[in-house]
């Protein structure tokens, strides 16, 4: 049993089975991203002034990213062109390279872009308490240039001021071990105490929340350059260059934020927004890398399939090809709303 | 060759996919054969349906004798479905539906008939088993994704019966699962953060919807590229232009809610704040969200795709009946173009109308203004579609086969169910109705007496292709006309209860609502048309069990059917019966349109769409023309 046009075209469509059908899978893609960035314009659009941050990711970084997709691209048409001149070698090269550009991809968006932004904090500062926190925030400078006004301080974890009832002091000290985190009595209030080390992450700090008897009273942030120097024209403007946390600490009291975490899913509608439509895509590229390793590799239905049927896989690279245009179409528009509007 | 549609001759039996044995468990579970892939979805959905009747069939109850134990099997239920769902009454006895276990069965109710009842069986059944049959072609296109597509399904019943069993139950937010009420629905405590009520909703859901996209990629692909020869678009079944266009609508409708879906369950598992508002205050206590998110946001999203679901519950149903009436009133379709062309402007519009769904939702007059244009305008096309069917009926000498009375049956229910959608289309009229049961009343005529009635039609028709075997005529009048009457029973009483103002989500049916329940509309107030409706539900119950004899009783003991035994035109009666893998037992190739039924100067008053044309004979159009009416 045969199933008609498997291989070669029908005539009056012109396409192939699998063609036809990624053709239709990818305008059901298109409707699925199509949802998510509905969803980006609705939340940007609904988000007050001043809660849609702007030049917080890696330009350069992302810059990269994308030029290794579009070269991967241009190399997965030079595979599928090498098969059709059944030029078995070069297929292989041009394979292998898209796979590695795939692969080098994910290893920056996992190992390199979205660490970082677990171990950022950043903290959304209570409307009454703004005027508070002008040192940080130089809402005065903005509202002069009639820019939105800033609500977040961000930055790393330095230290962390909490109350600890002494009936419960066991169970905080098996945690702060366990973190390998110390605590100090603070110099100028006694019932106060500092906790610091090199693992404070916004994380732990959750679950220091957590711990019977503590009560969190204040961070202190390492700040990032828009707060360190809020008044700075540089700031005025998403920067191009990505700068770190600065050596500069502020405080921040507990009572005075609105909501505070690392620059995880849940610390914004960005953040949610941001999560979710680059680790959609990040499964779209890792499905891709997998397809194309599968035809890479010497088995059957894959690179093998070469003495048998040549243009049997040339359509399965064209079609795999069409998939990956698409998924680097979509960070196309996800590299410009995220990383530079 | 005029007979081959007749009698196979038993060598023509004698095909190279005859000896075709994959073994247990690749013919009969992991099949990729679109007739038992066809089968296995009917079965689960025929199944699916009638589980989510019985739920409702216990809320029913409960509106109709609010606090009192369900009778006999209450015990059974609380044992089943655990004290979160049910109670015992004053008396110590034990099956009394909870408020709670009311909200999670009324969510459930909704979600298993649309998603796991209807859908499965109108469009995917009923699509694989006859629409690859129809165009002559020997399976679907991807036979793999096919199968891939069931299991997804599968995957996502699983789902959705096991959410019934983890603590605090079933989702209870409504088959809409409206944030912020579902984003903070079972959380706390007492719920596992995976394995709870919701969760397991939204993740059953994102399951459904990649089963139904690889479907549809899978159906459009096999019509447009395996046609057998001759097959033109023109000369297509109604039933297969049906479900090309509900394909589309699946493809490009279900993505976005495919993208909410996946939205909610980050709100709910990783504390996003999508759908969840800035300042959310539950039980007094601020929460753990964000805020910045919008519930809108969601209905959107759920609507863009829920109202293009609403046509891919029906055109399937309208495919069907219109092979079936058009077969049994022995003349061609009335106006078979200009229905093709109706459904794809349906399919168009259903696209842009979505939110006259959310008229309660503030969006400000002119973006109401505009869905409410294009809402009337979706009228045209439909009224085009059933008036066609009607006049279809018109001088054709009637043959009321079994499916023909339930395509019948149809006809006017489908009409009571769309022209009392045309008052709620009505921004001012609808902030009345919404939410009251006249809205309920209106798209259960649709689905229910609709689809449903749709499905049973198909289920009669093309069970002896499918088994071999016809289904008992007595058994299936019994059926019939036993879900006519308390169809109506049901469904009739909503719209009376809903002009009275009678809110749909009522856990006690009203009867704290004093004022309203006394109302009286046509000699009844609202209470005692809960109970003329609980009643009525029952007995719709005990209607269907002359159906499930029937469908199991005839799989053996059912008289015998022959190759074509409704003197049928299309392809899927000109294989041997049952079909056996790869379908056809000879080169299928396409000559005529597919109604030429009572074709003048014919020798049968039907000419299979195989047939060549004699030489001698006057050509024949390709396209079907309406006979005039004798």
């Amino acid at each position: 049993m045969q199933i008609p046009h498997e291989v070669t075209a029908r005539p009056d469509t012109g396409l192939y089975n699998a063609k036809l059908g990624i053709w239709l899978f990818l305008a059901s893609e298109v409707m699925l991203f199509g949802g998510l960035f509905s969803a980006y314009i609705f939340l940007r659009m609904g988000a007050e002034d001043g809660y849609w941050p702007r030049g917080l990711l890696n330009v350069p970084v992302g810059a990269a990213n994308t030029a290794i997709l579009i070269a991967s691209s241009v190399t997965v048409v030079l595979a599928w062109a090498s098969l059709k001149m059944r030029k078995f070698s070069q297929y292989k090269l041009w394979m292998g390279i898209s796979i590695l550009c795939g692969a080098l991809f994910l290893i920056v968006k996992l190992a390199y872009e979205w660490p970082q932004k677990f171990d950022h904090f950043g903290a959304f500062i209570k409307k009454d308490a703004l005027e508070h926190y002008e040192q940080y925030l130089g809402n005065h400078h903005l509202k002069e240039k009639k820019l939105p006004p800033r609500v977040e301080i961000s930055g790393h974890l330095h230290e962390v001021e909490i109350a600890a009832d002494p009936a419960e002091k066991e169970k905080l000290e098996v945690f702060l071990k366990r973190h390998d985190l110390e605590a100090k009595p603070d110099e100028h209030d006694a019932k106060l105490q500092v906790v610091k080390g090199k693992h404070l992450t916004p994380g732990v700090v959750e679950d220091l929340k957590r711990v019977p008897g503590v009560k969190l009273i204040a961070f202190e942030v390492a700040l990032d350059p828009i707060n360190a120097d809020p008044t700075n024209p540089e700031s005025d403007k998403p920067h191009f260059w990505y700068k770190g946390a600065t050596e500069k600490l502020g405080k921040i009291e507990v009572k005075d934020v609105e909501s505070w975490s690392s620059f995880a899913p849940k610390h914004s509608t960005y953040f949610a927004v941001y999560f979710t439509i680059t680790g959609l895509h990040g499964l779209h590229v890792l499905a891709g890398v997998l397809i194309m390793l599968y035809l890479w590799l010497p088995i059957e239905g894959g690179a093998n399939m070469f003495k048998r049927n040549p243009e049997h896989l040339a359509n399965r690279v064209e079609v795999v090809g069409l998939f990956w245009h698409f998924v680097d179409l979509v960070w196309i528009f996800v590299f410009p709303i995220f990383y530079l509007l | 060759m005029s007979t081959a549609a007749l009698t196979h001759a038993p060598d023509a039996h004698a095909h190279d996919d005859h000896h075709y044995d994959p073994g247990f468990w690749r013919k009969w579970v992991f099949s990729t054969d679109h007739k038992m892939i066809g089968v296995q979805y009917g079965v689960t959905g025929l199944a699916f349906l009638m589980f989510g009747f019985m739920l409702m069939m216990v809320m029913r109850w409960q509106l109709a004798h609010p606090g009192e134990a369900v009778p006999y099997i209450g015990g059974l239920l609380q044992t089943f479905f655990g004290s979160s769902a049910f109670q015992p009454d004053a008396k110590g006895l034990p099956g009394v539906l909870t408020a709670d276990g009311y909200n999670s069965f009324g969510a459930m109710h909704g979600t298993i008939m649309v998603f796991f009842g209807i859908v499965p069986v109108a469009f995917a059944a009923f699509g694989n088993f006859v629409v690859p049959l129809q165009i002559g072609a020997i399976d679907m296109t991807f036979p793999k994704i096919n199968m891939a597509s069931f299991w997804c399904f599968f995957i996502s019943c699983i789902f959705m019966l096991v959410s019934f069993f983890v603590p605090g139950g079933a989702a209870k937010s409504g088959w809409t699962s409206y944030p912020p009420l579902s984003g903070i629905a079972d959380l706390g405590p007492l719920n596992h953060v995976f394995m709870n009520g919701q969760t397991l909703w939204v993740t059953g859901m994102v399951f459904n919807i990649t089963a139904s996209l690889l479907g549809s990629v899978n159906f459009i692909a096999t019509i447009i590229q395996i046609r057998a020869p001759g097959m033109t678009w023109m000369r297509l079944p109604f039933f297969v232009w049906a479900q090309f266009v509900t394909a589309f609508l699946l493809l490009l409708a279900f993505p976005p809610l495919e993208a909410a879906g996946v939205m909610q369950l980050m709100d709910r598992a990783f504390d996003t704040s999508f759908f969840m508002p800035t300042g959310l205050i539950v039980n007094g206590a601020t929460t753990q969200w964000s805020g910045g998110g919008s519930p809108i946001l969601w209905q959107h999203l759920f609507w863009f795709l829920a109202h293009p679901e609403v046509y891919v519950l029906i055109l399937p149903g309208i495919g069907m009946v219109a092979e079936i009436i058009a077969c049994n009133t022995r003349k061609p379709l009335y106006g078979y173009k200009a229905m093709v062309g109706a459904i794809f402007v349906l399919g168009f519009l259903s696209f842009i109308v979505w939110a006259h769904h959310m008229y309660m939702t503030g969006m400000g007059a002119k973006v109401s203004a505009f869905f409410q244009v294009t809402t009337i305008m979706i009228s045209v096309p439909s009224v085009i579609l059933v008036t066609a069917l009607m006049l279809s009926l018109w001088g054709g000498s009637i043959r009321f086969t079994m499916p023909m009375l339930f395509a019948t049956a149809f006809l006017p229910m489908f009409g009571i169910g769309g022209l009392t959608g045309i008052p709620l289309a009505f921004n001012a009229v609808d902030l009345y109705l919404h939410d009251t049961y006249y809205v309920i009343g209106h798209f259960h005529y649709v689905v229910a007496p609709g689809t449903i009635f749709a499905i049973f039609a198909g289920v009669y028709h093309w069970y002896p292709k499918a088994t071999g075997r016809m289904l008992n005529e007595f058994l299936g009048r019994l059926h019939f006309w036993g879900s006519l009457i308390f169809i109506n029973g049901i469904f009739f009483p909503m719209f009376l209860q809903g002009m009275a103002g009678v809110h749909r989500r009522w856990y006690d049916g009203g009867a704290t609502y004093e004022q309203l329940s006394n109302a009286v509309v046509m000699g009844k107030s609202s209470i005692q048309w809960n109970s003329t409706m609980a009643t009525s539900a029952f007995l719709l119950g005990l209607a269907q069990i002359p159906f499930i004899i029937n469908f199991c009783w005839s799989l053996f003991h059912g008289r015998k059917a022959s190759d074509n035994p409704w003197d049928a035109t299309t392809v899927e009666w000109d294989t041997p019966t049952p079909p056996p893998h790869g379908n056809f037992t000879k080169e299928i190739s396409v000559h005529r349109g597919p109604y030429e039924y009572s074709v003048p100067g014919a020798d049968k008053d039907f000419t299979p769409q195989t047939e060549a044309p004699k030489s001698d004979q006057p050509h024949v159009p390709a396209t079907p023309v309406a006979a005039p009416a004798h």
